[in-house]
């Protein structure tokens, strides 16, 4: 909301030197907060001033244009130029060229004068044109920014006005007023409106308020006017969509007067248009007191006016020149040739006012703000009605505001009102609430005075009445937000100030820290970090392909995925099944700024839709919902656990002086993967794997000790990378971080520590190349036994001196016993017998 | 090292198969003159040498059984008794002086060989490699966890929710009505189909429903977490973001409390100096409400107010929805963004460094905040 401040002036004290900003501040304060100024004269320097046109030559040109070449008179008559500057003639007489010919010898202009400066910072001189010195300029109403609409220039009677040569156009504008620009949340409809923002601002200064409202006579009726029948067939939540319509007339209109500059510089300010004077006074009411209108053609009426929700079929032109397809759910206006108007939203083509208009009838009504929300979004039709409407306006104000806009047509568009009114009303009860003794004091921590709490209760407009001590109020009809007690302690203590809470800091119970799944996940993250991987955090949004590639091991299967009503682009409509597609578009896009030598992870959630997708259930506001329906509610939320990813590609650094960095692989993947697990304290089995995204050989699955598979890790198929713009050998790894800190002990048992010797021996064993080394390893360690202490594998080798096709492991055993030093021939039967068993599981040939 | 300890160990040698200096003329055992002058003669002789070789000769020449005062020990077995006596001191002294000389030039030269090689073996440090590429967390990541500490250190737990919500979680449960305007203010993104009532939280506030819900009451947790927007990204917008909200369910709590958390904990995040300031608002879940400002000493351009977030004392409808009676316990609220604090708090211009995943971003910041 803009608030010009000429117009808050008239309902509040505002110092004479105050500026927008200092209105700002005082605002801010209750509440409502600070956006921005509009300032137009700090775009336009004088002076600009009132001349005459004395003589105009029209003078073609070669170019085809044909330019006026105008003698102007920006003084009285008889009068001296006091104004000096290169440019500016002392006789008071300016020669000016002008392009513009809808003005005549004999018309009042505007002249910016040289030394002007108008917006754009463009700057009036003196110059060379067409063979003229022209000293100034005869603008338009867009040179001085003022509108886009008008190309001609400004001729003063076509804005009503006259006024003496040489006068202050600034003046005769009201260009010197500003505007502060205050954002409204959403329960302070009456904000809308200077009469709310008015009582504000006298709250916020302790400053005297004028009801603009108390200002207005409203006419007593002599007898029932237009005829208009309330018959809503569809009430939303029970409540009418219209409860009082307010109808009168004004007959014999000039709907051709021009709008007063000071009424269309405050519309400007307020940042609305100046289209035509009755539809500019309707606006201008709108602003003043917050009360939507809607001006009729009375002769463009048939019949009573009826309000009702829209049938099956039913179509509108709105005054946009759209013609709508209505829901059953829309509030019309209709008369006997059906709907005239969207309700409270936008009015009809048909019945609109043109300058043919000789007879206005006016709409003031209150219409539900949920039907009037509704209609908008349906729509998609926000205006300055709706929004008020639908943030509900004062119930009390409809006839208000129709005599206002009577007023302002009488005085301003001619014509006469019809004595007779109509005010169809279904009055809602009064909003009575509550204050017990010391409640505000013992919420907010202020011990607040009884004096206190009435100055704001009262401040605010509610009549307050004292019962067992506490009070009861009566909310103010243009305040619908006051509805439970802690709404009236708001008031008293943004009245009296939030500055004056003090601060206490309340103690916790004993906490218990972190819980162990957060501390988990957060050593992993560090842990990594440590490992030399960089953490990055990619949107969750994904492509289906991109889920059916990388959110299951196996070619061609569809997976669910939770799928986005309204994504940010709808290629990538879906949520993540897995975090690799991020990391890829992370890693490509580093790659492509330079950065070759990459190790990326994220840790974050992936989205799993269960069987039941969400729940129809929608439970009310303000009551626990029982626990049947809570359970219902989870059980449609899709499963969604942490996963931990990363990708690494190039080297594990940069190249220096005597040293040549390693370039990653499969098994750095495969490495950072088990340091996760490492970190957790969890043994994850290493198998060869298969999945589509990751190359066919090089791919380890890894399980945990129970079977469960928790991920794969590897290099990435060679066609995903060339496909995805990625270097070769880019290695990745996915595990679901989830599953593996469960299995993570919650305490781990210590065994004791022989300090016997160890024995150790080495053992080779040939077996075929495809069978696995982590298979032949476990095996080693089952046939081993207990005096095995740790089996590693330490060298693999195929060449010469090993057959074709088989290749040769190296294992380092270490024996030792909890209680005794073991002899030679024990570690060596220990170690016979685990190569007994290799040799009969897997063909293994001692070397 | 392995050069001065050959070098050592050769010095030390009592013999060897080097060649044999000129030798000199042997005293007699009881010419005191003649012993003195071989004793002055190998002193001199340590003297000269200027490194552990040229020591090695003069000790061969003086020190070797083939050396004059050697030489002259051997020939006093032959005296007579009274001049054996005078000889064995005679001597015997002369060659303790001699070896004494030789084992403190022995030392300073060892020493000088020692300092030598250090100085050889001088490298450049300018010129090493770094092995190991330094990882780093998001700074998003860290600052979530600082809040975190912060709450912990202050006996409050870190409760977390879905990030794909239940609408009722999301909206009714916090008192947003399905038709007010706050509720579309939220720029939700719904989950297809819209009568499954799923949105990704556009606000972590959910937690707090379900934190009330799940836990004993007194409650306060602190809940930081992912949201979402259907905000294009842009210098200061993006459609997944991060808050960090506070709430504290217990009997008696006041707005006066809940200006005092929040001055403690902007003061852990921003300094002794930061201070807050509380301005009216309007949030469903909360009543009164605030808008939260910070004043930022170490502000770039000059310490100022900054606008942080939300708070308030929580609505009695929100406890109602979790069964808790309003009557009998009172609760407060307050809700921040992660990214808007990284970025006045850590200087971070334009919202695009937090989202696109560039190292540089996360590695300039290492792992502290």
């Amino acid at each position: 909301m803009r608030i010009p401040l000429s117009w808050l002036r008239e309902f509040a004290q505002v110092p004479a030197d105050a500026t927008a900003e200092d209105i700002m501040a005082d605002l801010v304060k209750v509440g409502l907060e600070e956006e921005d100024v509009h300032r137009p004269a700090d775009e336009l320097t004088g002076p600009i001033v009132v001349g005459q046109v004395l003589s105009l030559e029209k003078e073609p040109q070669k170019n085809g244009k044909t330019i006026n070449w105008c003698q102007v008179r920006v003084v009285p008559e008889g009068a001296e130029q006091t104004l000096t500057g290169d440019g500016i003639d002392p006789s008071g007489v300016q020669g000016i060229v002008c392009g513009a010919h809808n003005f005549g010898v004999g018309d009042k202009v505007v002249v910016t004068l040289p030394g002007a400066v108008l917006p754009g910072d463009f700057r009036i001189s003196p110059r060379k044109t067409y063979g003229h010195v022209s000293a100034g300029m005869i603008a338009s109403v867009r040179e001085l920014g003022l509108g886009e609409d008008h190309e001609g220039i400004m001729v003063l009677s076509d804005f009503g006005l006259d006024a003496e040569l040489g006068a202050d156009v600034f003046e005769l504008f009201a260009l010197n007023d500003e505007a502060a620009e205050i954002n409204v949340t959403p329960d302070r409809g009456y904000c809308f409106s200077i009469r709310g923002v008015a009582r504000e601002y006298a709250l916020s200064t302790g400053t005297a308020f004028v009801d603009p409202v108390s200002r207005v006579s409203v006419a007593e009726p002599t007898g029932e006017g237009y005829p208009v029948r309330l018959e809503d067939q569809a009430p939303i939540y029970g409540t009418d969509g219209c409860d009082r319509f307010v109808a009168r007339t004004v007959r014999g209109v000039d709907p051709t007067r021009p709008t007063p500059p000071w009424m269309a510089s405050r519309l400007r300010l307020a940042g609305m248009r100046s289209i035509s004077l009755v539809v500019d006074i309707s606006n201008y009411v709108m602003l003043e007191l917050g009360q939507p209108l809607h001006f009729y053609d009375a002769d463009k009426l048939r019949g009573p006016i009826v309000v009702r929700r829209a049938n099956p079929g039913e179509k509108l032109t709105t005054l946009d020149e759209k013609t709508r397809e209505l829901s059953a759910e829309d509030l019309l206006i209709t008369d006997d040739r059906g709907p005239i108007g969207l309700a409270g939203v936008m009015g009809g083509a048909e019945t609109e006012v043109d300058d043919a208009t000789a007879d206005v009838l006016i709409e003031s009504a209150h219409f539900d703000a949920i039907s009037m929300g509704r209609t908008r979004r349906r729509h998609r039709l926000p205006s300055e009605a709706s929004k008020r409407n639908e943030r509900g306006v004062d119930f009390a104000l409809a006839d208000v505001a129709a005599q206002r806009a009577i007023d302002l047509l009488l005085e301003l568009a001619g014509g006469t009102a019809e004595t007779t009114v109509t005010d169809v009303r279904k009055d809602p009860d009064a909003v009575v609430i509550d204050l017990p003794a010391g409640f505000a004091s013992r919420l907010i921590g202020v011990d607040y005075t009884r004096e206190q709490e009435l100055a704001a209760l009262d401040g605010v407009g509610a009549s307050v009445e004292e019962y067992d001590g506490g009070l009861r109020v009566t909310a103010p009809t243009w305040r619908p937000d006051l509805a439970i007690k802690e709404d009236l302690v708001e008031e008293i203590a943004r009245l009296v100030g939030y500055d004056r809470i003090p601060a206490t800091l309340p103690v916790a119970p004993p906490g218990r820290g972190l819980t162990r799944a957060q501390q988990q996940r957060r050593r992993v993250l560090q842990g990594l970090a440590d490992a030399g991987l960089t953490e990055v955090l990619n949107y969750p949004f994904v492509s289906t392909a991109q889920n059916n590639r990388f959110g299951t091991a196996v070619e061609g299967e569809e997976v669910a995925a939770v799928k986005l009503a309204n994504p940010i682009s709808s290629e990538f409509g879906f949520l993540r099944r897995s975090l690799l597609p991020g990391l890829l578009d992370a890693a490509r896009r580093n790659h492509g700024r330079g950065f070759r030598d990459l190790a990326l992870f994220e840790a974050g959630l992936v989205f799993e839709p269960g069987e039941q997708t969400g729940s129809a259930v929608l439970p009310p506001l303000g009551a626990k919902p029982a626990d049947e329906v809570l359970d219902e509610l989870d059980a449609g939320i899709p499963g969604q656990p942490w996963h931990i990813g990363g990708v690494l590609l190039g080297h594990e650094a940069a190249p220096a002086a005597g040293y040549a960095p390693r370039a990653w692989e499969w098994s750095d993947a495969l490495d950072a993967a088990r340091t996760v697990a490492d970190l957790l304290g969890v043994d994850l089995a290493v198998a060869q794997g298969a999945h589509q995204a990751f190359h066919p050989g090089r791919t380890a699955q890894l399980s945990l000790r129970s079977g469960e598979v928790v991920g794969y890790a590897g290099e990435l198929h060679p066609k995903l990378l060339s496909e995805q713009d990625l270097p070769e050998r880019t290695a990745a790894f996915e595990l679901n971080l989830e599953e593996i800190m469960a299995a993570a002990a919650d305490v781990i048992v210590s065994k004791p520590i022989s300090t016997f010797p160890v024995s150790t021996q080495d053992v080779a064993l040939v077996v075929d190349g495809t069978t696995v080394a982590a298979a032949v390893l476990e095996t080693l360690r089952e046939g081993a036994g207990e005096l095995l202490e740790e089996v590693a594998l330490f060298d693999v080798y195929s060449g010469p001196g090993i057959e074709d096709g088989k290749k040769s492991l190296a294992f380092g055993l270490r024996f030792r016993a909890a209680d005794r030093t073991l002899t030679a021939d024990e570690a060596s039967e220990s170690r016979a017998a685990a190569v007994a068993l290799a040799a009969e599981r897997h063909g293994a040939v001692q070397r | 090292m392995s050069d001065a300890t050959s070098a050592l160990s050769d010095a030390l040698e009592t013999d060897s198969g080097a060649t044999e200096p000129e030798t000199p003329a042997v005293p007699h055992p009881t010419d005191e003159a003649a012993v003195s002058a071989a004793v002055e003669a190998a002193l001199a002789a340590f003297e000269a040498a200027g490194d552990l070789a040229a020591l090695k000769a003069a000790r061969l020449a003086h020190t070797s059984d083939k050396s004059p005062l050697a030489l002259a020990n051997r020939q006093i077995g032959q005296l007579d008794k009274t001049d054996k006596a005078t000889a064995g001191k005679l001597v015997g002294s002369a060659r303790g002086r001699v070896n004494k000389a030789l084992a403190a030039r022995t030392a300073v030269l060892e020493e000088e060989e020692a300092a030598r090689i250090l100085v050889e073996e001088t490298v450049d440090v300018t010129a090493a490699p770094r092995r190991r590429r330094a990882g780093a967390r998001h700074p998003l990541s860290i600052l979530q966890d600082r809040v975190s500490d912060i709450f912990v250190g202050m006996g409050w737990e870190i409760a977390e929710g879905p990030e794909v919500e239940s609408e009722w979680f999301n909206f009714d449960a916090l008192n947003f009505a399905p038709d007010h305007p706050a509720r579309e203010m939220q720029d939700t993104f719904f989950v297809e189909p819209s009568e499954a009532h799923l949105v990704l939280r556009t606000h972590t506030s959910p937690v707090q429903v379900r934190s009330l819900l799940e836990r004993d009451l007194p409650v306060y947790v602190l809940c930081p977490g992912r949201t979402f927007r259907t905000d294009e990204l842009d210098a200061t917008h993006t459609p997944v973001f991060h808050q960090f909200e506070g709430l504290a369910v217990d009997k008696g709590l006041t707005m006066a409390d809940l200006r005092g958390t929040l001055e403690h904990f902007a003061r852990q995040m921003f300094g002794a100096e930061a201070r807050i300031r509380l301005r009216p608002a309007y949030f469903p879940f909360t009543e009164p409400s605030a808008e939260l400002d910070i004043w930022h000493p170490g502000a770039k351009g000059g310490p100022r107010w900054i606008e942080w977030g939300g708070c308030g004392m929580v609505n009695p409808n929100v406890l109602r929805a979790a069964g808790i009676d309003p009557e009998q316990y009172s609760g407060f609220a307050f809700g921040m963004g992660v990214e808007r604090t990284l970025m006045f708090r850590n200087d971070v211009d334009d919202m695009h460094d937090m989202i696109e995943g560039d190292v540089r971003f996360s590695q300039h910041f290492g792992m502290e905040i």
